[in-house]
């Protein structure tokens, strides 16, 4: 775990902390925080800024009958909200995407498999599955990628990503990451726009796999 | 010399005492600090008074519900507080649930460490302190940012700001996350 040398970048961080954040990259923030020490103890900062900052704010009177609720409220019974435990390779977040359920896998071709875990416009989560030595098709991104390892590793242009690591690419990076021997890697990543792909799948057939 | 824990911050005897003992007269000290700040929080954010009034009920409820989940050797009470607002604000506001890291609650045993209390408190007043010392334009950047209006791109071009202090924070919350690591291991 203390092995994790790429991390969350701080404003990214302090970003999610703040929930300024898209849904999809939040959930890739929160799975590696959830694997890094490091970032948690950088998200918890941002909190204390945050706290900081509601102390020195002016106050606004709070109305009795809101006072009175929330003290008659104390002795309610009430339903905790579901926790998502780890499941294997699977931080909390991500296992609650998956709804307690294995992945299903859908193949792209050349033993990478995908995985969607959620699609809106504003952006995509999915997981992904690379055997070793192979290469996921040369891409490039509109707007940001985030690749957090699970299992495995790969190495691209700008180094090489085990387990815990996060890779933050933008439109600027023209990168082919490879599994390193070894293990499958399977990763979660993110993006806010679809992702180009060079080789493997034509640009056509995008929308038919989703990618 | 005094006992140290009789220098701990109201705030946090006041969470201690509704976490360890559910003492509802420390709870409602908690609410008379918290939500009149709470509401011109997130008033600030452009929630009508009516719905931050919503807000600030559920906030407080959170805090006497999920008080277990208080750690003061982590996080001063104002933290812990802020993130469960922005939590219930974000929850509101797009109407789908926010996704948070796994819990990672300190059940190693081991007893209160109140110098650790104390410096996560003082590292909260020197932030506090550098907040003041900030010029008006760029305290309402700040203010912005942890009110979740700028994206992470504009939070990356701010200059001058204490992110120093922030860090010494990142320290010091490291240095108990290991600490703890370091007790969970067989």
């Amino acid at each position: 775990m203390s092995s994790i040398t790429h991390h969350v970048p701080d404003a990214m961080l302090a970003a999610y902390a703040a929930g300024a954040l898209p849904q999809a990259f939040s959930t890739v923030v929160a799975t590696h925080v959830s694997l890094c020490p490091e970032c948690r103890a950088g998200m918890e900062a941002h909190h204390g800024a945050g706290g900081a900052l509601l102390e020195d704010t002016p106050e606004a009177t709070v109305t009795q009958g809101t006072r009175d609720a929330v003290l008659a409220l104390l002795d309610m019974p009430f339903v905790p909200e579901p926790v998502y435990e780890r499941r294997g390779i699977y931080p909390g977040p991500v296992a609650e995407l998956l709804k307690g359920q294995p992945p299903q896998w859908k193949t792209l071709g050349m033993g990478v498999r995908q995985s969607i875990l959620s699609e809106t416009r504003d952006g995509s989560v999915r997981l992904l599955s690379i055997p070793p030595g192979q290469a996921v098709p040369d891409h490039g991104h509109n707007g940001i990628e985030m690749t957090l390892v699970l299992q495995g590793s790969f190495t691209d242009e700008t180094g090489r990503f085990a387990a815990g690591d996060l890779e933050v690419a933008d439109e600027t990076l023209e990168h082919t990451p490879v599994a390193d021997a070894g293990e499958t890697c399977i990763c979660l990543a993110a993006t806010d726009a679809p992702l180009r792909f060079r080789a493997l799948v034509p640009r056509l057939l995008q929308p038919i796999f989703r990618i | 010399m005094s006992d140290p824990r009789t220098e701990l911050s109201q705030q946090t005897e006041w969470m201690l005492a509704v976490r360890d003992r559910r003492d509802r007269q420390a709870f409602a000290c908690l609410f008379d600090h918290f939500a009149p700040r709470l509401k011109g929080f997130v008033m600030r954010s452009g929630s009508s008074s009516h719905q931050a009034e919503e807000i600030v009920q559920d906030v407080m409820l959170a805090v006497w519900r999920k008080a277990a989940s208080y750690d003061p050797h982590r996080a001063p009470v104002s933290a812990w507080i802020y993130q469960i607002a922005r939590n219930r604000q974000i929850d509101l506001v797009r109407r789908e649930k926010r996704p948070l890291p796994e819990e990672w609650i300190d059940d190693t045993g081991s007893e209160p460490d109140a110098s650790q209390i104390l410096a996560v408190e003082q590292e909260a007043g020197h932030l506090k302190a550098a907040l003041a010392r900030l010029k008006p334009d760029q305290r309402e950047m700040i203010e912005k940012a942890y009110l979740g209006e700028l994206t992470h791109h504009e939070i990356s071009t701010m200059t001058g700001l204490p992110l120093g202090t922030v860090k010494s924070r990142i320290r010091l919350g490291l240095e108990r996350l290991r600490h703890e690591l370091k007790a969970l291991e067989p």
